[in-house]
């Protein structure tokens, strides 16, 4: 290779480059990956999808609590999911939040972090908040200390030995004791709440750690018709800046969240591992499969 | 989120939080009262005082006294573990006695060549025949070396222990068991001559600390002043420890561990962080305790003297730092004054207590003592 044909070859990259750089390269509305720097262990929501489950397998001695199943969630989606019990919707969080390691499949966060390599609190802390079938809160704690645990902020040893409030955490914390109804229960211990209060609580608690995904097991199991449409407002207020999975049995509860279907949010049916079924709540609720398997006829 | 939670508005926030300093007025006041009493009024009733008069303070009693202060320790140590993280450790006396062990080697030293066979070697190694000391003796001459030791042997057994266990979560009654195990493991170990510690003899025989003849009274006494300001030392670090987010954190670990993890917490640094703290507070009171005792056997690695540290707590109260405490001192108490007593009748009246407090006192004395303040 001559000097000449290496000089040649410069000129022509470069070229190339300022080309790239005139004329946009675009792929379905978006910029493509091209040239975007990729951050390890930033979120990445550029293809669209927030969650991202392929092909996942939990066998529990020979059972297969998740048979192949695959679920993507949009960023910014309220996702709600349905199913009998045993379909294995609270072993799908587990294997989100790292509780439960899957026999096969991929799980991803982003198209970028891969959810199987990490542990429970990795997970909590690049965003992925968990609510708990039953109400999980500190009980011996006060309400203010519960959420003062939750509140974002270094989780390392010694920088919580020297931890104090700012004004601002403060005004955070003092937001969310507004938000969640428990102003006057602030210094309460939170064993003392009622259920519905716990659960609230535990919602708050999600929040405070300002998740990115939020999956939610039954957040209005014991809760007055009241708490219940509260819960589905707030829900709904969250919905843009956040991406949930609501787990529920409760048909009314998921039928305030999608208003029946009119607000165009997606409803997933899970039987026995995998995916039965995806839609409108009026599609899902009109499948003769699903009305087979959970509707009950 | 911005729609429900105006960030930028000026919203009406809690403005009153219960932020308490370390200690209440009044329990500050109970500090320095302690302080008092250990460093000025013990010493002068039993230095100053003479022997015949009501008010002196016999050497009987402050070696009691600091005996128990020493066990005192220990049962915080245990209340930070137990009472505040929900790990229930049935062998914190192998940290008590490791430290005691680092410090009893150097008061073998310090005989030099007093020993019965008038040989610059301790009287178990030239019995042993032993013509060099063992590695384990390297730095055994140095004070400042083996105080340094005292803290590090307790609190790397410690930190490697609670790693391998709190990583693989072990939990609750098993992890109990593996430390029972662990103390008995080290018992049989130090009884062995090989080992080089003195085998089941242990040490004993002390002559002087620092080249002062520990025997002296105002020795005696320096050692309880510093027992005592240990004591209470520690009992502020243990308050400033719950009261901090650390401590809220370790409270939450015992109340719902999973709930810790799933808020971003690794539980495994924290407990092990509280765990090693305690491990080393129960180092640092078995190095005070062997001077003043004058003998330290593997017989304190035995698992009973590890369950007793679990009972001073649990009979004082859990979860109330001072309870344990108080828990040391009313059991022990006790004890030496039934074996006095009625000698036969101290096993028995240990089960009877233990009986009552874990029927009538679930929450230990002070839980008691809260009960009847509220009530009132």
């Amino acid at each position: 290779m001559t000097p000449d044909l290496m000089k040649a070859g410069a000129q022509a990259r470069v070229e190339h480059d300022r080309k790239l750089a005139a004329s946009p390269v675009q792929s379905g509305g978006r910029e493509t990956s091209y040239s975007r720097v990729h951050v390890p262990g930033a979120l990445d929501v550029t293809h669209g999808a927030i969650l991202y489950l392929d092909d996942i397998t939990v066998s529990f001695d020979g059972f297969k609590a998740l048979n192949a199943l695959s679920l993507s969630i949009s960023a910014g989606e309220l996702r709600c999911i349905i199913g009998p019990n045993g379909a294995g919707k609270t072993t799908m969080m587990d294997v989100i939040t790292g509780k439960t390691r899957p026999d096969l499949g991929k799980a991803f966060f982003g198209s970028t972090i891969d959810l199987l390599r990490m542990r429970e609190n990795e997970i909590a802390s690049i965003g992925i908040g968990r609510k708990f079938q039953k109400p999980t809160v500190f009980e011996q704690l006060s309400v203010f200390e519960n959420l003062e645990l939750a509140l974002k902020a270094d989780r390392g040893v010694r920088s919580s030995m020297f931890f104090r409030l700012n004004g601002e955490q403060l005004d955070r914390i003092g937001a969310m004791l507004t938000l969640i109804h428990l102003k006057d229960s602030a210094q309460r211990v939170a064993g003392l709440l009622s259920h519905g209060q716990k659960q609230w609580l535990e919602i708050g608690m999600l929040l405070m750690q300002d998740p990115k995904l939020l999956l939610l097991d039954e957040p209005v199991a014991g809760m007055t018709d009241e708490e219940t449409e509260r819960t589905a407002e707030l829900f709904l207020s969250l919905e843009g800046n956040h991406s949930l999975v609501v787990v529920e049995h409760d048909m009314k509860f998921i039928g305030e969240l999608t208003q029946n279907g009119k607000n165009g949010k997606k409803v997933t049916v899970l039987h026995e591992g995998s995916v039965l079924a995806e839609g409108l709540l009026s599609e899902v609720q009109a499948n003769e499969k699903v009305v087979e398997v959970y509707l009950g006829r | 989120m911005s729609a429900v939670l105006p960030t930028s508005a000026p919203t009406p926030t809690v403005t009153s939080v219960p932020r308490v300093g370390l200690l209440s007025m009044k329990s500050w006041g109970a500090v320095a009262l302690a302080l008092l009493v250990v460093a000025v009024v013990v010493p002068v009733l039993n230095l100053a005082v003479p022997a015949g008069s009501a008010f002196h303070a016999s050497d009987y009693a402050v070696q009691l006294v600091a005996k128990i202060m020493c066990y005192a320790i220990c049962a915080l140590a245990m209340d930070l573990i137990w009472g505040y993280t929900g790990i229930l450790s049935l062998g914190h006396g192998v940290f008590f006695a490791l430290g005691g062990y680092a410090m009893g080697m150097y008061l073998m030293r310090q005989i030099g060549s007093d020993g019965q066979y008038r040989m610059p070697m301790p009287d178990f190694m030239v019995f042993l025949n032993w013509k060099e000391f063992p590695w384990t003796w390297a730095v055994s001459d140095s004070f400042v070396a083996q105080m340094l030791l005292v803290v590090l042997v307790p609190g790397l057994l410690a930190f490697v222990f609670g790693y391998f266990a709190f990583r693989s979560r072990i939990k609750g009654v098993y992890f109990s068991i593996i430390t029972q195990a662990m103390t008995y493991a080290a018992m049989l170990l130090f009884f062995r001559n090989e080992t080089g510690f003195g085998g089941n003899n242990g040490f004993t025989d002390f002559k002087r600390i620092l080249d002062v003849p520990i025997a002296t009274p105002s020795m005696r006494m320096t050692l309880f002043v510093l027992t005592g300001c240990t004591l209470i030392g520690f009992f502020l670090l243990a308050r400033w420890l719950v009261g901090s987010k650390f401590g809220r954190v370790l409270q939450a670990i015992r109340d719902a561990e999973t709930r810790v993890m799933f808020t971003g917490y690794n539980p495994l640094h924290y407990k092990l962080a509280m765990w090693v703290i305690s491990a080393v507070m129960c180092g640092i009171a078995g190095a005070l305790y062997v001077p003043q005792v004058g003998i330290i056997n593997p017989g304190e690695m035995s698992p009973a003297a590890s369950i007793e540290i679990a009972i001073w707590a649990a009979v004082g109260g859990r979860g109330t730092l001072i309870g344990p405490i108080v828990g040391a001192f009313f059991v022990n108490g006790a004890k030496s004054w039934f074996t006095q007593a009625f000698p036969e009748f101290w096993l028995y009246f240990l089960g009877a207590l233990f009986i009552a407090v874990t029927i009538f006192l679930p929450q230990g004395i002070i839980g008691l003592l809260k009960r009847k303040k509220e009530s009132s």
